[in-house]
């Protein structure tokens, strides 16, 4: 019979190999299903994570990287700091679109203002409206002791309306004739979120994705406050006698995932996307929990995941043009890959044995 | 606007018609709660549920082999949550939302050729004499036998944990899985059956959506119910009737936001749509200061290591 045996620590090894484990495990059951589908297993497998490295075309998809990995890394490194903790948010996809609408709403406030100004205020503001709207699941858990998991999601649907409301009303372009979304932010010269170096994908959001990973890694490694986080997540009893102040991390936690994923937001809507319109948002608030796991909740780990998810992203719209590949099987795919890697972290904290039988 | 317009009658059996998918989601995850598990898995079960009876029902031209199918679709999906947190013992909530983002893109993959079709329909059932009582008939007797299916379900969950020995060990399991493996009972298994269970239940109340309420398959169609109905236990105090009567609650409010909405009034339609997502932020704000009926060993792992 085999028996589960708890590690007394978790094993260094199996946490680094894990998510490597999870991604092979993921090509394989991802190639059934594709052979399901009808399509050629290897080549969709192969076209999903070679095409846009080393393809053809990858002089064209290698930015497009960076572009959807920025996003993806910005949302997942503020979700970490919270889900170390054991705080839950998952409405970072209703920040992500409140940072959009406080951003471009504080960019075409100036319109056509042209002053280097302008692009900065911006920032700010996005950073405020994730922010704020992550404090509202803050305040109440802090206050009324609320489930921030429902609450944050709950936000999530509000946001989408609010998305609809101000691409139709506030936010329209008025020489738009009467077509649903805002001006476009690229041809506003002082508030477009330019690539910084033409035809590299690189611009602020990109910057400022690698700036935060940096940020996490010393907050949680050299700081004090980075410390209570990681100690209420492992040994919340400890945390307790350590002093450590639950209300206070809950409002960093949740404030600062909110303000990263505004941030993401704000930068995509001023930049890739251009407009804010009814179906500005794409997921990437969900798939950044993916990330999140991925990458072990670990900054850098979380860069390596979101540049694979980005992978997945490009590659599975290269797959979805060249062979016919429905979208929705990219979204399992990269669902599947979450499961995996939950599945296999049994690894990390579990020894697996051959035992006798014995009485219970 | 004018609000005459809006049918009394007619929007208390929409309301009735509106709550049962939140109702069955609810009394599912009530007994996986009750359980001692957490599945935030809810909204992914209901969607394959929701796809899955569409697809079936409309392949076999019965609406019920589609619910059954729905059902077992639901308890399928929730069998990964099983592997993931009972034999992987894996973290709750990730592997809650690990289900709902793959049940979201897997049902969206088995609906593409379902958009836009018609489905079977399921017809009313009707009492002679009962179903004609002029007012109330119409509000209360005259659904889909599935709605009426949804409230046998709470009334047999209720008397079931209220009276019966399994009901008994089920809510042994979730208050105290230590005390209940001491005693021989097989924490894992009981709770596998309540996973199983409130998998089959979303994914009636999600094919409820796509076969009666709308009915038709749209991408993403549960649109936030599986969530709603994770706050309606919270709301119910893991309360069979009271999940009954906050099902009611909320089934109101969407069909009086849709009727506003029809009717024309001065509020913006989004305003309008926000609402039932807003109402359930106020009810959990207003109800979770008692915590006191929760399961005591709500959501923690389970190993026996002696």
């Amino acid at each position: 019979m085999i028996v589960l045996e708890k590690r007394p620590q978790p094993s260094k090894a199996w946490s680094y190999a894990t998510p490597l484990v999870a991604v092979l495990a993921t090509m394989v059951c991802g190639g059934i299903l594709f052979a399901v589908l009808g399509k050629n297993p290897v080549q969709a497998i192969g076209t999903i994570f070679w095409e846009p490295l080393f393809g053809e075309f990858a002089f064209y998809y290698r930015p497009q990287l960076l572009v959807k990995g920025a996003p993806l890394v910005l949302i997942a490194i503020g979700l970490s700091l919270g889900f170390r903790a054991g705080i839950w948010n998952i409405g970072a996809e209703g920040q992500y679109i409140m940072g959009a609408i406080f951003g471009a709403a504080a960019g075409l406030a100036f319109y056509p203002l042209d002053a280097w100004y302008v692009f900065p205020i911006m920032v700010i503001a996005g950073a405020i409206g994730g922010c704020l709207w992550a404090m509202i699941p803050a305040f109440l858990k802090v206050r009324f002791g609320t489930n921030e998991i429902l609450v944050s999601l709950m936000l999530v649907y509000v946001a989408e309306q609010m998305l609809a409301s101000v691409s139709l009303g506030l936010l329209k372009n008025p020489e738009g004739f009467g077509f649903p979304g805002s001006r476009n932010l690229q041809s506003y010269e002082s508030a477009h979120n330019a690539e910084l170096i033409a035809g590299s994908g690189m611009h602020w959001g990109v910057v400022t994705a690698l700036i935060a990973v940096i940020f996490a890694y010393v907050l949680l490694n050299r700081h004090m406050l980075g410390f209570h986080i990681r100690l209420t997540g492992e040994a919340p009893r400890a945390a307790k006698f350590a002093g450590v102040n639950p209300a206070r991390l809950i409002l960093f936690c949740l404030g600062m995932s909110g303000a990263l994923a505004g941030l993401a937001g704000m930068f995509e809507v001023s930049g890739p996307s251009g407009v804010v319109s009814i179906d500005f948002n794409v997921g990437y608030g969900f798939t950044a929990i993916i990330v999140a796991f991925l990458g072990r909740l670990h900054p850098v780990g979380i860069l390596l995941a979101g540049g694979l998810m980005a992978l997945t992203y490009i590659g599975g719209e290269i797959a979805q043009s060249q062979l016919g590949l429905p979208a929705a099987a990219i979204q399992v795919f990269q669902g599947m890959l979450l499961f995996f890697l939950l599945a296999f972290d049994l690894l990390t904290n579990y020894r697996i044995r051959a035992a006798r039988r014995e009485v219970a | 606007m004018d609000l005459g317009e809006i049918n009394p009658v007619l929007l208390l059996a929409s309301l009735m018609v509106a709550a049962t998918p939140l109702l069955l989601a609810a009394i599912g995850e009530l007994v996986v709660e009750k359980a001692g598990v957490l599945n935030l898995g809810v909204e992914g079960m209901m969607i394959v549920g929701a796809i899955s009876g569409f697809a079936i029902s409309v392949e076999t031209g019965s609406p019920w082999l589609g619910f059954i199918a729905a059902a077992i679709g639901g308890a399928v999906l929730s069998l990964l949550f099983v592997l993931l947190t009972q034999v992987a013992l894996a973290n709750q909530v990730a592997s809650g939302l690990a289900l709902t983002l793959f049940g979201l893109g897997f049902s969206a993959l088995l609906g593409q050729s379902y958009v836009g079709v018609k489905p079977p329909s399921m017809g009313d059932i009707h009492i002679p004499v009962i179903s004609d009582i002029p007012v109330i008939g119409p509000i209360l007797f005259q659904h889909d036998p599935i709605l009426y299916v949804g409230i046998a379900l709470t009334a047999t969950v209720w008397a079931v944990l209220k009276y019966t020995r399994v009901g008994l060990i089920l809510r042994a399991v979730g208050e105290n899985h230590d005390a209940a493996h001491a005693l021989g009972y097989k924490v894992i298994k009981i709770r596998i059956m309540a996973i199983l269970f409130g998998g089959a239940c979303a994914g009636l109340g999600g094919a409820y959506i796509s076969l009666i309420r709308v009915p038709q398959w749209t991408e993403g169609m549960t649109a936030g119910v599986g969530w709603i109905a994770l706050a309606l236990v919270v709301f119910a105090s893991w309360k069979p009737w009271r999940a009954l009567l906050g099902a009611y609650l909320f089934g109101g409010i969407t069909v009086l936001q849709l009727n506003l909405q029809a009717a024309g009034v001065a509020i913006p339609v989004e305003y309008l749509a926000m609402s039932p997502y807003i109402i359930t932020i106020l009810v959990l704000v207003i109800l979770s200061a008692d915590k006191s009926s929760a399961p005591a060993s709500l959501g923690r792992i389970f190993h026996a290591s002696h």
